[in-house]
């Protein structure tokens, strides 16, 4: 909190002494309040849904992807073998670099930009799963066993619970990447709506810095709010992952 | 009746530098109702033979006979209490849940039923909403044992239970153990290094040899199925038993194989 309000009183600072020419960095003193005013503008609103929505939809559709495919790459060796390599090239390639691929070749719908955004969020869910079942106590997998539990079972009760975590956090990463892709797209595909088209709109006209400015902080809140939002969940859901300093 | 027959069971494994055999030619057996003790040195391969009477490693010859069955595969009607019950607890489960995880062919009513009457009966009635990492290690291994209880096995396994507690919780879990068996009939065989938990606790005593692992003796302990920490351990016949292992341990003749 102290670092974020040092960094507003810096670009407050920088604006007004004229390092940056202020009609382009506008002052926070100037770019809070035209945030306020945003929020009560109806068509503000709803590309500011239609952002948060496309986002959780990358997020939702992500996770589904990612989680089983971790959980079979990070239990069947033969298969990891065979497609990590596949893997290992794809993952370094930036969604944002195929944005104008996609959007020629998908068109400029929301499924553009969900398409890429579940592109970039797959990544890291499904490194984090799939090293997270390297992790697992063999000793929570005899266990399980020496009481009947199949090979199988021992991938819903025990893997996936102890993985949990690890996953979460893979989510939490994701979330952020997922949002920046969707804003990305938006910026590039004028048919849709959005915050980034938004901004992009803004920009075009004149004396509208603020504003585009406004959006730029709002996305940086949305993405600051949803990874408190998870951080919490993650404290309760999983207390008994968190490191305990020895205290027994 | 004869609960468990180990015969000319053998282990190898194929390591990176070269084979190592575990057990070879080991051979005994447990009646129903018997508590048996395996005492060998560290290293002699009385994990493997655990874990193999337990279905979890396939052994390179011999066989496990359970109550007549051969063992292929994991029996459904025994259970293993491990060393470390740091790890071998969930810890995303709280001790409820733990004792209940063997139970999941049980209506929920039942399963609960059971886990309540094995955590009473390891004197934890009052910690099941509790989570393993917020117990103590002798707390811990007693829910390991409770959960085992709450199979209702068979055949009980132990590998080394009370190796990671101190000495003082040590005896209170080994007299735990006894008074829980004497109360629901278990058998039981436990792995350890310790001579004298060996013939405190079993009924027969098995010695093993250095790697590979072989039954070097089988010895009755006439000390009676009551016994205590203090009264017992002075016994005459105590220390001779114990006196007689040793020897046999540090690989004097075997005296006594029956």
């Amino acid at each position: 909190m102290i670092g974020l309000a040092g960094f507003f009183a810096l670009w407050e600072a920088a604006s007004r002494t004229g390092l940056v020419p202020d009609y382009y960095l506008r002052p926070p003193s100037v770019v809070l309040p035209t945030l306020v005013r945003l929020l009560g503008d109806n068509h503000f609103q709803r590309a500011l849904v239609a952002t948060v929505l496309a986002t959780l939809i990358a997020l939702v559709i992500a996770t589904a992807i990612a989680v089983p495919a971790g959980l079979l790459l990070g239990s069947v060796p033969v298969v990891r073998r065979a497609v990590m390599t596949l893997v290992e090239f794809l993952r370094p390639i930036p969604s944002v670099a195929i944005i104008p691929l996609a959007v020629i070749t998908v068109g400029s719908g929301p499924e553009t930009k969900i398409g890429l955004a579940v592109y970039a969020a797959t990544w890291p869910i499904l490194f984090n799963t799939m090293y997270a079942l390297d992790e697992i106590d063999p000793l929570h997998v005899q266990t399980a066993r020496a009481f009947g539990v199949r090979r199988l079972s021992v991938l819903t009760r025990v893997a996936l619970p102890s993985a949990a975590p690890f996953v979460l956090t893979g989510v939490r990463l994701a979330l952020a990447l997922s949002l920046g892709v969707v804003i990305s797209t938006e910026f590039f595909t004028g048919g849709t709506i959005g915050l980034g088209q938004y901004a992009m709109e803004a920009a075009e006209g004149t004396n509208m810095m603020a504003e585009v400015l406004a959006t730029t902080v709002l996305a940086g809140a949305l993405g600051l709010g949803a990874n408190a939002a998870l951080e919490w969940a993650h404290r309760k859901a999983f207390a008994w992952s968190l490191p305990r300093g020895g205290e027994r | 009746m004869r609960m468990l027959e180990v015969s000319d069971l053998g282990h190898t494994y194929q390591g990176k530098d070269g084979a190592h055999t575990a057990i070879d030619g080991l051979g005994f057996s447990v009646e129903a109702g018997e508590l048996v003790c395996v005492v060998g040195p560290s290293g002699c391969g009385k994990s493997t033979l655990l874990r193999t009477i337990a279905g979890l490693v396939r052994p390179t010859s011999g066989r496990v006979m359970l109550h007549g069955t051969p063992v292929d595969g994991v029996p459904s009607d025994l259970a293993v209490v491990f060393q470390d019950y740091s790890r071998s607890l969930f810890p995303w489960m709280s001790v409820t849940r733990n004792v209940e995880f063997p139970l999941r062919k049980l209506s929920r009513r039942k399963r609960a039923a059971r886990a309540a009457e094995a955590l009473s009966a390891v004197g934890l009635g009052k910690a099941g909403r509790k989570y393993p990492w917020q117990l103590s290690g002798g707390m811990q291994q007693r829910v390991a044992i409770a959960r085992a209880l709450a199979y209702r096995p068979a055949l009980l396994l132990m590998d080394e239970p009370f190796a990671s507690v101190d000495a003082q919780t040590r005896f209170e879990l080994e007299d735990l153990l006894l008074r829980v068996r004497r109360e629901q009939d278990t058998t039981i065989l436990l792995v350890t290094h310790d001579i004298d938990e060996s013939v405190y606790l079993g009924d027969r005593v098995l010695v093993l040899s250095k790697s590979p692992a072989t039954v070097v003796a089988d010895l009755d302990v006439p000390l009676g199925p009551v016994r205590d920490q203090i009264g017992t351990r002075a016994s005459g016949e105590f220390v001779d038993l114990r006196a007689r292992v040793a020897g046999m341990l540090q690989g004097n003749t075997p005296v006594g194989a029956r």
